[in-house]
């Protein structure tokens, strides 16, 4: 079974001839939620919550199911009272400072240069920071991404202190008169005390240079990661105090259920979702779509 | 996370304590929240419910000794069964030809370019032998770059032809490369791949034809989820890999995924890699990783309590 059913089709199966939502019914729900990755005790409450509105709306058929289905779920990623971003719209700060962090490898620096890209087709003046100074070749690969979409990058050269870049490029954008400054910071995880301390700082720094600053900071989130995203999420918000989210690699086969347990616990909402490697592989996340693509066959 | 769970194994052993064997319905609730401590440790859906079925196979109708609680019987079933899956003893890398080449495959930024450093380290310093990396992704912005800095660090020759995007022929240049000078190890990093990507699929597929390669390695993240399965899947299917390599073990997480990969494709873990640094690697130890996945020291402590 290489594909396996969509959960349509399954849920179709199970309910078949039945009047009410059995066991049966929602142990298939239970295997699709957390093959998902939602999680076991997210996929729970989205089951209990199914189980009170079938109890009072009994004849039920597979597509009404499926409907109420989607309502809980989305209502879950809407229980962060955040509306869908519907565009890259900044409310005149200027320059609008975006700091992106997340573990090794999730997609952080490939985020940066797409949403670069986007940024300045949408008409804004953007400047990346090179702040990741520790991995090896993160530099160039940053510098390379800048000339890719046609962006400014300020660097001081791989052991730099992360701080100092940051420093540099908020000051430079101020004087460049720029939009958007875009911090790159080295790939970390969240156990490491003193790395995450490190990124306290380069926090801190940007807010001497532009008060308010940085005024989104994004944590990149791997589509393909399981239940350590909901750690990674809690440590890297009591350090830095993460406001948004970024979803990477939504075009392979991972679903990355775990988002919907982290925005209903942590209250911080998907702003981004990556689905490839090209500059224009980046959109703006859509709860409704992405509900829909959980149900989906790969 | 791991407190809650404790807190509610507390509960399940206390219904098992005190009853001569273990039946049918005092082994029921403490299945289910095995099963549920290995869903949040990531392990695969069908495996978690495979292996606390067969678990629970094992444990029924068992007596219990007098020294030995019913918790403490179903603890050493579980660690015995989960190292007996994580297979049994430490699989060494082969690598009796000269050149012996190794390919190295997985998703995007699992850690393959930084394990390709790692590796090169490992065999000039405990094995003895004379690495050549063969820089084979074309396509990530600086992965080049990358492997030429990481060489550097390891002391490692890399061979890099900057002109070409045909990763098939740089690997084949790379060999030529090697036996004119005497490099014995030939290891050969490739670009990140989704294995929806029928392409870079076919292309990687291309690569393993034309090198022949003695040893493939899938590198797979450790805090991958239940996707682990359907990825060592395919890549399997379309390479046949010899080998796993457990990645960022330095994290907190469970790494559950470790038993799910060996459950569907049944190859061995052959390494972790435990930091950044060109030193974080060790061989992989299937008793070790059995306890991180039930997060057996806490529940040996909770069996012990009782
Ligand atoms: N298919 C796919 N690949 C992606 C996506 N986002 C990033 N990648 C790939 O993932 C790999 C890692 O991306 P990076 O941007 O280097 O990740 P990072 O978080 O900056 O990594 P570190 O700085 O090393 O921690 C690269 O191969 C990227 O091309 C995505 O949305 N889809
Ligand atoms: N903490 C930790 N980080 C690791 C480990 N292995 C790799 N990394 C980091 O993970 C990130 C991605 O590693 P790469 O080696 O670039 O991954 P890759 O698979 O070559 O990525 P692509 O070529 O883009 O697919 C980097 O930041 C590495 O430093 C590990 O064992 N522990
Ligand atoms: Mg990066
Ligand atoms: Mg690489």
């Amino acid at each position: 079974e290489k594909t396996k059913d969509s959960f349509f089709s399954k849920i179709g199966k199970a309910v078949l001839g039945k009047s009410t939502v059995d066991e049966e019914v929602l142990d298939e729900l239970e295997e699709i939620l957390v093959t998902s990755d939602v999680g076991v005790s997210t996929t729970l409450k989205i089951i209990e919550r199914i189980e009170n509105r079938v109890a009072k709306d009994k004849y039920l058929n597979a597509s009404e199911l499926n409907q109420i289905l989607k309502e809980e779920i989305q209502a879950l990623l809407e229980e962060n009272n955040s509306s869908d971003f519907e565009q890259f719209n900044y409310s005149g700060k200027k320059p609008y400072v975006i700091m992106v962090v997340g573990v090794n490898g999730v997609g952080k620096t490939t985020t940066i240069g797409k949403l670069a890209h986007q940024l300045k087709e949408a008409g804004n003046k953007v400047v990346l920071g090179a702040a990741d100074t520790f991995r090896a070749a993160a530099v160039d690969q940053i510098k390379l991404w800048g000339e890719r979409v046609d962006v400014r990058v300020v660097s001081q050269g791989m052991n730099a202190d992360p701080a100092s870049v940051a420093f540099d490029t908020l000051q430079s954008a101020v004087a460049n008169n720029e939009d958007i400054a875009i911090i790159d910071t080295a790939g970390r995880l969240h156990n490491k005390v003193g790395l995450m301390n490190e990124l306290s700082k380069i926090k801190n720094v940007m807010n001497k240079v532009v008060p308010g600053a940085p005024h989104e900071i994004l944590l990149v989130l791997d589509a393909s990661t399981g239940q350590n995203a909901i750690e990674q999420c809690k440590q890297f918000t009591q350090a830095t105090d993460v406001n948004a989210l970024a979803l990477t690699k939504l075009d392979g086969t991972a679903k990355g259920g775990v988002v919907i347990g982290i925005s209903d616990q942590f209250k911080i909402p998907v702003k981004y979702i990556g689905v490839g490697e090209k500059m224009t592989d980046l959109q703006l996340f859509n709860k409704r779509e992405f509900v829909d693509s959980l149900f989906k066959a790969n | 996370m791991f407190d809650n769970l404790q807190e509610k194994l507390e509960g399940a052993f206390k219904v098992l304590k005190g009853q001569g064997s273990i039946t049918e319905i005092n082994v029921a609730e403490t299945m289910k929240e095995i099963r549920k401590a290995l869903l949040d440790a990531d392990v695969n859906y069908k495996t978690a419910k495979a292996f606390t079925d067969e678990v629970k196979q094992k444990a029924l109708g068992q007596n219990v000794l007098t020294a030995i609680s019913p918790g403490q019987l179903l603890t050493k079933i579980m660690n015995d069964e989960l190292t007996l899956l994580m297979g049994g003893s430490v699989d060494e890398l082969e690598l009796k030809q000269n050149p012996t080449i190794i390919l190295i495959a997985g998703l995007n930024g699992a850690g393959k370019t930084t394990f390709t450093g790692k590796l090169a380290n490992y065999l000039k310093t405990q094995k003895n032998k004379k690495p050549l990396l063969v820089a084979g992704d074309v396509y990530r912005p600086a992965a080049i770059d990358q492997l030429e800095v990481l060489a550097g660090q390891v002391g490692a020759e890399v061979y890099t032809n900057r002109e070409s995007k045909d990763p098939v022929a740089i690997a084949l240049e790379g060999i030529v490369h090697a036996k004119q000078n005497g490099n014995n190890v030939v290891i050969v990093d490739t670009a990140g791949r989704l294995t929806l990507d029928e392409a870079l699929m076919d292309e990687i597929a291309e690569v393993k034809k034309a090198t022949n390669p003695h040893e493939i390695l899938f590198v797979v993240d450790a805090m991958t989820g239940q996707d682990a399965v359907n990825t060592a899947k395919a890549f399997n299917d379309r390479l046949d890999f010899t080998g796993v390599v457990l990645t960022k073990l330095d994290g907190d997480t469970r790494g559950g995924a470790a038993l799910s990969i060996k459950s569907v494709v049944n190859k061995p873990i052959k390494f972790v890699g435990t930091g950044e640094k060109m030193d974080a690697l060790d061989v992989f130890h299937p008793d070790r990783m059995a306890s991180r996945i039930l997060g057996m020291g806490d529940v040996v402590s909770l069996v012990e309590r009782a």
